[in-house]
């Protein structure tokens, strides 16, 4: 079975026109649709959508794997799809619906002021997800650093399941805080806990009710972390710790303790079959560390950081913090061949995918691309019984020779904040797949300037009427009144990403369709989508900056 | 039309369109980029130099030049009638509610009309008359208010139904329109080409017209204008005309001696379309939509519509600024509201082609009146501007004001509604101005209902009692940014939201203020007055005491501690101010008048007073805090907060003794107030102010004092028929004519400024007298409720209008105050007004076209209220029994 990755199925693609996507599940005998994407989707942990537009575009190579989900019936779909296009029957969500659909993972932080001096860099930060997985497969984290100075935030988008994106989630910000730690802290800490006094607390999280950490793990998870930082004790350079150091290490640590976590299994059966799941799934993660002025983006995988930028006219440009690390960037498919011997060369990437399966080029967990054939095997025959049931984990990919193929290690990207730096957003792919970075930074800026920079209209030497004017003032002001239904800026950006129609204006009709959508069919349409909007304090970047100076 | 079109659309290249200019100016360059730019020198002197090249410093020139001063510059910084002038919209309407503001629309009209065949160019003028719609029943009630004013006037105008209004206009959709107004006079003209034609009417009356000459700065030397400092040098003179339209306030600034001319610029959207397939007539009349916020004029087959919407832009509030300047552009998404109006009133101009947005920026000041006069602190430096966007429809009237202010020594109106002195230095920051004129725009357009407040910059000046009053339920009005207290809602009782409240017929505080009246009249009531400017005026030996008998009307050589009330007066014998005066002491004065009399008053008397050190004249009003007692009870509050005996005897009428009320100490008290009611001013140094208040409200508890605002005190002294300066009063009545002669010192062989004057009104009559008038028929429920300008018509003709009125709750009754005069039936001139003619007449006010009966008296009443008050002391002592 094959991950998990790929473009979502445009509404406009699929079906001659997005208003006959009702009509059509009613008439189509939506429960045989249904049993099709649950199978797919649960028994193979796969998307359905990557098999719809290749199996509908593309050939032979998916044959094997296409055969597994009875194409006809999808093809089916389709042509039902034309057969039922113009059933006028309608079923929209009201507004307030809509509303409440899109806000209820919203969450919101603003960094408390201290005596009218806001001594932070960042004002706050807003987030939301949508899931278009049940359950959603993404997750987010933001936390304070107490230990040491700055701000922690991230975005992970679990593949195969949500189990490794769960425990990156969890997991991860302790890592990268510890490695920041000076000895001393260290030493403190590891005293308090040796001899049981309390210990110095090393995050803040900013957490929405709805972002759940897993009791059952945590012993074993600190005792993983200790052992990290009983490492970090012993090996004490003198040195102080540097970021981006300290970002490669945690990332990379936390791997190698979810893959040795697996190997060595747990007593408790419930943890041994978690552990299991989060190295048998994947997960990518993009960190941001904000300090002061330095920001530090640490990404592994295809989430992406972007930094909005106000020029001085007043306009909005995106600046990419991340690179993606799929097929599409060339250095990183040139890294990946360098790793492995010549004879691989060519079932290295094949469909844009890592060995042909995975679309991330770099991601927490998916032991099966770290481990040796034998370990997986050896894993899996001991493992639990639903382990050894499931198709996935037992599938070994092909051409699998020069393990590992895989691996956490993010690539850091440091940039000094400056006062026209506005704002940061990081979100997984099911944003960036459905709007251009550009468009992101002025829908985002516009929001939180509450000024809208749209283009104005120029008559210019061009035939215009009274009524053709006016019709187009009245769609630019509806447009602009759309911003304030919204107090939280990844609400916004969500509600564009998925209700945006050709005009680049949200269509409530079409955002009400795409989340009416049955859970089974949601994922089809899009992904799952969490954002994390950093906005900037101006005054401190600009007041840090001139004392550098 | 076709050359209309260019004006508007291209550069006014006027010398090359109108060879008759060149040939007048000689060396003018034919061809505009090429030539060099300055062939004329500038003279090095000349009598008056006009700054700006609009409509209003044409106008100026070409109203000097008629009156026959010749020695005139005029400078524009680049082309003649290029600004705001050039765009603007060049409708030319009499529909204005002011009435000096209407006299202005039509005495323009009536120059434009004529100024082609003078001058030989063409202004492009057509006589279309204008449509005023009323979408609502409030709106038609305004109109009406107006039709009434310009019907007196002599100015056609009608009221008319939506059927009618179909078949003036054959686009306006009617079916939402309760009425309109049609002013069959009102025209259109070419802005820029009427600029033109004064320009040259001006220069062949010898005046020099130098382009792109700007003014740097206007030299002064002892508070009198020297000269201008320009971008080619210098010219001496002795008067300066700021006529620089938006820069106007920049311009004012820009000495070292400032002057300040409070007005702001906002941007001013109108749309330009192209020709209908069939195209419009061209004197088709201008529509004004004003609950659309639109108007709506015929332009070269199309149409060319604007308007004032609730939003404005204000721009160069730093100043002028090339940014600004440069992003001035169309912007439709702001004019969409405009749009949709427009597209609701005529659908049919759907399919009509746009032609363009023209975004002009035009000049709004604070209270939505134009700014004219001469500066209060440089002589000889006269300011026109501000014209809210009227510029075209005041132009001629207002430059023919100034003129004859600047060689008469005043205008022939009474112009102090728009006098430059009515702001002060206090109106002139920016913060202020712009918030302001963002209120002003969209009012240009809003329902003018009668005692309408500003909302934008308030609490700017405030008495040390503010908080207190307005813990207690104030409501608060403004004046000259002074914060007053109009009346008290009792707790527990709410009123109106604001919109709400905007209505002509009963308002929601009637009885609220009845209640306070009632106190006023039967207990004691304290209401704070301290927005009263309050000067001090003494001197080293008798300075002081000659200059003041001078300046004033009555006699002020008074024993230590009386008050006068006295006028001051102009040479006409007219009211520049009305006010009390106390002697002190031999050497000084301590006066009192009207809140917005601080600017206008100082400069009267500072240019009059002798230049001399042992004389000294301050302006206290800021150290006082002043507390009216007012009512029967007054003086027993005050006789238990002093030991001093306070009883007639001791404390007569018109007294003044500084004193202790409480624990505080140099308190002034006298026995006035502004009603006629019996009653106190306490004059308080400010930080006693609270602690006096305070023991006044305690000590008044027995007495039932309370608070009262303006609105009681308004409705108490109209009934009582006391003018007030500023509303009543102005610079053109006399004491003669509203019954006051026993105030003027007429007989004692003394010399003061008016008084030939009034001699010769003595012996030959006055040509209007101010009356009082008692509605009969009016039914204070159900009818509209006068304001002040309502015509009022003696048998059944024309005599003048109301001043002020107010409901009296003593007698029940709509009392109006204002001016009875008396027209020749056949000439229409004014004859003399005697006490008989006033007498025998029957009487009708005309609120809004209705006409009600009205009794009409020369003197106040006196037997009833004392007989009143006596039956209330009974009731009140009946009370107080129990």
């Amino acid at each position: 079975a094959i991950p998990v990755r790929s473009s979502r199925l445009p509404l406009s693609d699929a079906m001659p026109a997005p208003a006959h996507l009702f009509p059509l599940i009613r008439n189509c005998e939506i429960s045989r649709i249904c049993s099709t994407v649950c199978y797919c989707h649960h028994k193979h942990l796969c998307c359905l959508s990557s098999h719809f537009a290749h199996s509908h575009f593309r050939d032979a190579p998916q044959k094997k794997f296409a055969a597994l989900y009875r194409p006809k019936e999808n093809f089916n779909y389709f042509i039902h799809a034309r057969d039922y296009a113009s059933t006028p029957q309608r079923f929209y969500l009201t507004p307030p619906q809509v509303n409440s659909i899109l806000k209820a993972n919203e969450y919101s932080f603003k960094v408390p002021e201290f005596d009218g001096k806001n001594v932070s860099s960042v004002l706050g930060f807003d987030s939301n997800q949508l899931p278009a997985n049940a359950p959603i497969e993404d997750r987010r984290s933001a936390a304070t650093c107490l230990q040491t100075r700055g701000m922690l935030l991230g975005v992970f988008d679990g593949h195969a399941g949500c189990a490794c994106a769960q425990a990156v989630s969890e997991r991860l910000f302790y890592y990268i805080a510890v490695s920041l730690l000076p000895h001393e802290t260290l030493l403190e800490i590891e005293n308090a806990v040796e001899s049981g006094r309390a210990l110095l607390p090393i995050l803040q999280w900013h957490k929405h009710p709805n972002d759940y950490f897993s009791k059952e793990a945590s012993k074993l998870y600190f005792s993983s972390l200790r052992t990290y930082w009983q490492e970090l004790i012993d090996l004490n350079s003198g040195e102080t710790t540097d970021v981006k150091e300290a970002l490669i290490n945690a990332f990379k640590r936390l791997d190698n303790d979810i893959s040795l976590e697996a190997q060595v299994g747990d007593p408790n059966s419930f943890l041994n079959y978690l552990v299991l799941r989060v190295a048998f799934s994947g997960a990518t993660a993009c960190v941001a560390h904000v300090d002061g002025v330095d920001l530090h983006i640490a990404n592994t995988g295809d989430s992406r950081a972007m930094l909005g930028v106000q020029e001085e006219d007043g306009s909005w440009s995106a600046v990419n913090l991340s690179y993606d690390h799929n097929a599409q960037n060339e250095r990183e498919v040139k890294r990946v061949k360098t790793e492995h011997p010549k004879s691989e060369e060519k079932s290295l990437v094949k469909q844009d995918r890592l060995l042909g399966l995975l679309m991330p080029f770099r991601a927490f967990g998916d032991v099966k691309f770290k481990w040796s054939i034998e370990l997986q095997k050896r894993v899996i025959e001991s493992g639990p019984d639903q382990l050894n049931a499931n198709e996935y984990t037992k599938f070994i990919p092909p051409n699998y020779h020069t393990p590992p193929y895989l691996t956490a290690e993010p690539e850091v990207i440091h940039h000094k904040l400056r006062p026209q730096d506005k704002f940061l957003v990081l979100a997984t792919d099911g944003l960036w797949e459905t709007m251009h970075r550009q468009d992101v930074a002025r829908i985002v800026g516009e929001y939180l300037t509450g000024v809208h920079h749209q283009q104005p209209i120029a008559v210019g030497g061009y035939k215009v009427t009274l009524g053709q004017m006016h019709g187009l003032l009245a769609e630019r002001r509806a447009r602009i009144s759309s911003v304030f239904e919204d107090q939280n800026a990844a609400t916004h950006l969500i509600r564009h990403a998925v209700g945006n129609n050709e005009f680049g204006t949200v269509d409530h009709e079409r955002l009400s369709k795409m989340l009416s959508l049955p859970e089974e069919l949601a994922r089809m349409y899009r992904d799952d989508i969490t954002i994390i909007v950093v906005q900037f304090n101006s005054h401190v970047i600009g007041a840090c900056q001139n004392e550098e100076l | 039309a076709a050359g209309m079109f260019l004006r508007l659309l291209s550069d006014v290249r006027w010398q090359a369109a109108n060879p008759k200019w060149r040939r007048m100016t000689g060396s003018r360059r034919s061809t505009s980029s090429t030539a060099e730019p300055h062939p004329v020198a500038l003279p090095e002197q000349a009598q008056v130099v006009i700054c700006g090249g609009g409509i209003m410093g044409t106008s100026v020139a070409y109203h000097l030049s008629k009156m026959g001063w010749k020695d005139i510059v005029l400078l524009e910084q680049g082309r003649l009638a290029a600004g705001t002038t050039r765009f603007s919209a060049g409708i030319v309407s009499a529909a204005r509610h002011m009435s000096l503001e209407l006299k202005m629309a039509d005495y323009s009209n009536k120059l434009y009309q004529q100024l082609e065949q003078e001058t030989g160019v063409s202004t492009g003028y057509v006589k279309t008359g204008s449509i005023s719609l009323a979408q609502t029943q409030d709106r038609l009630i305004s109109l009406k208010r107006i039709a009434s004013s310009l019907n007196v006037m002599g100015i056609p105008c009608e009221i008319i139904t939506p059927k009618q209004v179909a078949q003036l206009h054959p686009l306006i959709n009617i079916h939402d329109l309760v009425g309109a107004m049609y002013v069959p006079e009102d025209a259109l003209v070419s802005p820029a080409n009427v600029s033109l034609a004064l320009a040259t009417a001006a220069s062949r009356n010898g005046v020099q017209i130098h382009e792109r000459t700007s003014v740097s700065h206007v030299a002064v030397q002892n508070g009198h204008v020297t000269g201008v400092e320009t971008d080619r040098g210098q010219i001496r003179c002795q008067y300066f005309v700021n006529c620089a339209g938006q820069w106007a306030y920049e311009l004012g600034h820009s000495g070292k001696e400032p002057v300040n001319i409070p007005l702001h610029a906002c941007e001013h959207f109108y749309l330009l379309t192209h020709p209908l397939k069939e195209p419009l007539s061209s004197n088709l009349p201008t529509v004004v939509d004003p609950d659309g916020r639109i108007y709506i004029r015929n332009w070269q087959g199309g149409i060319l519509s604007g308007g004032f919407e609730k939003n404005p832009k204000p721009l160069f509030t730093e100043g002028r600024n090339q940014l600004e300047i440069h992003n001035l552009q169309e912007d439709w998404d702001h004019f969409e509201p405009l749009l949709s109006a427009l597209l609701r009133r005529m659908p049919d101009l759907e399919a009509l082609q746009i032609m363009q947005l023209v975004n002009c920026p035009e000049s709004f000041t604070p209270d939505m009146r134009c700014i004219m006069g001469e500066s209060p602190t440089v002589r000889g430096y006269f300011v026109l501007a501000g014209m809210n966007s009227a510029g075209i429809s005041y132009g001629g009237g207002a430059g023919k004001y100034l003129a004859e202010w600047m060689v008469n020594g005043y205008p022939s109106e009474n112009v102090w509604p728009l006098d430059l002195k009515r702001f002060g230095a206090l109106q002139s920051s920016r913060t202020f101005l712009r918030h302001r004129v963002m209120e002003v725009m969209p009012l240009m357009y809003d329902l003018k209902v009668p005692r309408w407040d500003f909302q934008t910059g308030r609490q700017l000046r405030t008495s040390p009692l503010y908080d207190r009053l307005d813990a207690q339920g104030a409501r608060w009005m403004e004046k000259h940014g002074f914060e007053r207290v109009k009346y008290f809602v009792p707790p527990g009782k709410d009123l109106l939201d604001l919109d709400q409240s905007k209505t002509f017929y009963k308002p929601d505080w009637f009885d609220i203020v009845g209640s306070e009246v009632k106190c006023c009249k039967e207990a004691v009531c304290v209401i704070d007055m301290s927005s009263f400017t309050k000067f001090e005026i003494s001197s080293t030996g008798d300075q002081a005491l000659e200059s003041l008998q001078y300046l004033f009307s009555n006699d002020l050589d008074v024993p230590v501690g009386h008050v006068v009330h006295t006028g001051m007066l102009n040479e006409k014998g007219g009211y520049e101010n009305d006010c009390s005066i106390a002697r002190l002491s031999k050497r000084s004065f301590f006066m009192i008048s009207p809140t917005d009399q601080q600017v206008h008053c100082w400069a009267w008397l500072k240019n009059r007073l002798p230049d001399d050190s042992n004389l000294t004249m301050e302006d206290v009003t800021w150290k006082y805090t002043a507390l009216n007692l007012i009512g029967p009870r007054a003086v027993d509050v005050l006789s238990e907060l002093s030991y001093a005996p306070i009883t007639p005897d001791h404390f007569p009428s018109l007294f003044c003794k500084e004193m202790s009320v409480g624990y505080a100490n140099g308190i002034r008290v006298m026995s006035i107030t502004h009603t006629g009611e019996p009653g106190f001013m306490l004059y308080i140094p400010i930080e006693y102010a609270l602690h006096v208040y305070n023991e006044v409200m305690n000590m008044g508890q027995k007495y039932g004092i309370r608070n009262a605002g303006y609105y009681a005190l308004r409705s108490l002294r109209i009934e009582k028929f006391f003018a007030f300066w500023g509303q009543d009063l102005d610079a053109f009545t006399t004491p003669m004519e509203c019954g006051r002669e026993f105030q003027v010192k007429l007989e004692k062989g003394m010399e003061f400024i008016g008084q030939e004057a009034l001699l010769e009104q003595k012996q030959n009559g006055v040509y209007k007298r101010f009356t009082m008038f008692i509605l009969e028929d009016h039914d204070t429920d159900m009818d509209l409720w006068p304001w002040w300008g309502e015509p009022i018509f003696r048998n059944g003709r024309y005599v003048g209008k109301t001043t002020s009125s107010a409901y009296s709750y003593t007698l029940e009754r709509h009392v109006c105050l204002g001016f009875v005069q008396h027209f020749d039936e056949k000439t229409g001139e004014e004859l003399v007004v005697t006490t008989d003619f006033v007498n025998q007449g029957e009487y009708e006010i005309d609120i809004a076209g209705q006409r009600f009966q009205a009794k009409a008296k020369l003197y106040p009443f006196s037997s009833l209220f004392t007989h009143r008050r006596r039956k209330d002391e009974m009731e009140l002592s009946g009370y107080q029994g129990e």
